[in-house]
């Protein structure tokens, strides 16, 4: 499996973010993306995504299931958590689990992966920032999907939390899957790097 | 399927526990309704008369109200991300959180309907042809409705802009509710044909809702 | 025991322990005593049976104000004293009162059924009752939007005390909408001079109805004080999961019985 980009250009609100951006991943690898803030980081990633629509170029994944587009085998962990206060920690991971669909694992199984599962029938409003973190690194887990699409992952755990973290994401790649992670700090794990220098 | 009904299961939860607010739905459709006496006086006659236009009015109103955070609080959470990527059509995800809406707050509106009917003064049958009209109609108004919370997002504003943009769109509901539940009451006309348009109303925004809404937000993300 | 032995929130679930079975006892004689004199109260020779249902619907309609007092004085307690306990009371006394308020109208209109020939009629006083009920729904709503118990109770407390100064002046104008409308008055409350026969059971049973508020509200107190101590404890287990999993084991659960709650 092979991820691409080619001649990628990113125009935000007349401003261009990016231009002539060219990048690729296999099976087992994970892509760092650092630069300065601003350089268009996160933007890039909600091009592979599928969330912005670039002004040129395309994203490809080559080698993963032929009639599901990109972003439907990705899973994108953005800077915000995609939970709900209101809803039980179990309930939040239970409810992306049947909604992501795919091959769905066991939601307790993964609750414990990132040390939850003592939490697991607390509201989610209770959680700390690192620990909402968590939960949704539990996501990642719950649903198998090739290609983890990672804003700055780490920003909010904790030393232990980081630990667990690069195993989990070693595990990933282990399994054939490939990460592509915005990041300012270095992420643990062996790395392609691609530097952004922000625009001209 | 499965994907649906978790979507349609979570939104009723959270509309339904603290914080959720799909009870404020009712209590200002119930507001609403008994403000109009004051307005227009305690006459009971009168009141009897202008009685399916109050309910149709407060539920107009109570409905599109409501609708503001049907997106917003999914867009500001990264949720809506995620919908937007998941394998499940973005057509379907937005009908499945319109009806969910309608089931946490369209629903009971409807069922408050007796209640407020008998400070208008409706009788028993007036009371019920309104209600059914509502049921009818109500659908309409979320689904309608829905394309401008889809715009509120893309707009990163919502409240009155919402009203503006939506309460047009909705006078031919109103039109048809109202006169439909006339019929019953009193009026020389039929009470089907009315009621058969304001069906076909809530049909053809079953289409058109969830395919405006969609591309709304797909365009509106960024 | 003073009002501060009373602020400790172990010393008031401890109290109302002992308490609270005496008054539920007091309440149920009493009521059983004003039931029992409304049923033998001879009938008016106007209004005929229908006039004891004044006998429950005026103690309601005492209550739905009164529980209104009560939560102007534990709103004072909130925002001047910051007396722990204030906004418990408050939170417990709202949906009581509600429920009073709600006896009231549903009383109020099977009354004047017999007399209006239908089950609402926009009366000056039963719609300023409807209105009161709104305001409380309304504050259970506020109650209900925030979910942190201690930031909800400020701006109930708020409210509390705007409709505190507001309700007489609703009143007032309702009751000159009314006048403006309807000059002649068909039928009217209770009336100016009550007979000894009415009185007697009447006194009793809103001496009953405020029993059974105060069991009521103590009891719900409990509740609502129980209810944040599991909060407390929940968002303590919470955060005791990072605490094990990195320091060790969580020593903080032994504050968790003297603590009201996120306070």
């Amino acid at each position: 499996m092979r991820l691409s980009g080619r001649n990628l250009k990113c125009v935000r609100g007349g401003r261009e973010v990016f231009s002539g951006l060219e990048f690729s991943a296999s099976s087992g690898e994970a892509l760092a993306v650092t630069g300065p803030n601003g350089a268009g980081k996160t933007s890039l990633l909600r091009v592979v995504a599928g969330l912005l629509v670039p002004a040129d170029g395309a994203v490809a994944l080559e080698g993963g299931e032929a009639e599901l587009s990109l972003s439907e085998q990705a899973h994108y962990l953005g800077h915000r958590d995609a939970l709900k206060p209101a809803l039980s920690v179990l309930e939040n991971l239970s409810f992306w689990r049947e909604f992501l669909g795919g091959r769905p694992e066991d939601a307790g199984q993964c609750l414990a992966s990132v040390a939850l599962d003592h939490a697991a029938h607390l509201p989610a409003a209770y959680l700390s920032a690192g620990q909402r973190r968590r939960l949704s690194i539990a996501r990642l887990l719950s649903v198998r999907r090739p290609v983890w699409l990672l804003d700055e992952p780490t920003s909010a755990l904790d030393a232990a939390g980081q630990d667990l973290f690069v195993r989990l994401m070693r595990d990933h790649l282990g399994g054939g899957g490939i990460i592509v992670a915005a990041t300012h700090l270095p992420l643990g794990i062996e790395t392609r790097n691609l530097r952004m220098e922000g625009a001209k | 399927m499965s994907a649906l009904a978790a979507l349609i299961r979570r939104d009723v939860r959270i509309a339904l526990r603290v914080g959720g607010g799909a009870l404020i739905g009712v209590l200002f459709f119930l507001t609403v309704t008994v403000l109009m006496p004051f307005a227009v006086g305690p006459d009971l006659a009168l009141l009897s008369r202008l009685g399916p236009a109050i309910l149709w009015l407060g539920a107009l109103l109570a409905s599109l109200l409501t609708l503001d955070r049907l997106f917003t609080a999914d867009h500001e959470d990264g949720s809506l991300d995620l919908i937007v990527m998941s394998r499940t059509p973005l057509e379907l995800a937005c009908a499945a959180k319109a009806l969910a809406h309608w089931l946490a707050a369209g629903l009971p509106l409807i069922i408050a309907t007796p209640a407020l009917g008998l400070l208008l003064n409706l009788d028993g049958a007036a009371t019920f042809a309104v209600a059914l009209t509502l049921l009818a109609g109500t659908p309409a108004l979320t689904f309608t409705g829905m394309i401008g919370a889809a715009l509120a997002v893309t707009m990163h504003r919502g409240g009155l802009l919402l009203a503006v943009l939506v309460l047009p769109l909705s006078i031919p509901v109103l039109i048809f509710g109202v006169a439909a539940s006339q019929a019953a009451i009193s009026g020389p006309l039929s009470f089907g044909t009315p009621f058969s348009i304001l069906c076909a109303l809530s049909l053809i925004s079953f289409v058109i809702g969830p395919f405006a809404a969609a591309a709304s937000l797909r365009h509106g993300l960024d | 025991m003073t009002l501060t032995d009373l602020a400790n929130p172990t010393r008031f679930l401890a109290l109302t322990t002992r308490i609270l079975p005496w008054l539920a006892g007091a309440t149920t004689v009493l009521l059983a005593i004003g039931l029992y004199q409304s049923a033998m109260a001879p009938d008016d020779y106007q209004q005929g049976a229908t006039v004891k249902i004044m006998f429950i619907h005026v103690p309601n309609a005492w209550l739905s104000m009164f529980v209104w007092g009560v939560m102007s004085v534990a709103a004072l307690g909130t925002l001047v004293w910051r007396h722990p306990l204030a906004d418990v009371a408050a939170k417990a006394a709202a949906p009581i009162g509600a429920a009073f308020t709600f006896l009231a109208l549903v009383t109020g209109s099977l009354w004047g059924r017999p007399m209006w020939g239908t089950y609402w009629e926009w009366d000056a006083r039963l719609t300023s009752v409807l209105i009161l009920f709104l305001m409380y729904l309304g504050l259970i709503a506020l109650w209900r939007s925030v979910e942190d118990p201690s930031r909800a109770a400020r701006a109930a407390a708020i409210l509390t005390l705007v409709g505190a100064i507001n309700i007489p002046i609703i009143k007032f104008s309702v009751d000159w909408w009314n006048t403006l409308h309807q000059p002649a008055s068909v039928f009217r409350m209770g009336g100016p001079t009550l007979d000894k026969a009415f009185l007697w059971p009447l006194l009793v049973m809103a001496l009953a109805f405020s029993l059974l508020f105060i069991t009521l509200h103590l009891a719900a107190m409990r509740n609502e004080i129980l209810r944040r101590r599991v909060r407390s404890l929940q968002m303590m287990q919470a955060s005791r999961v990072a605490f094990s999993s990195e320091v060790g084991a969580g020593s903080r659960d032994g504050h968790a019985s003297n603590e009201i709650g996120a306070a």
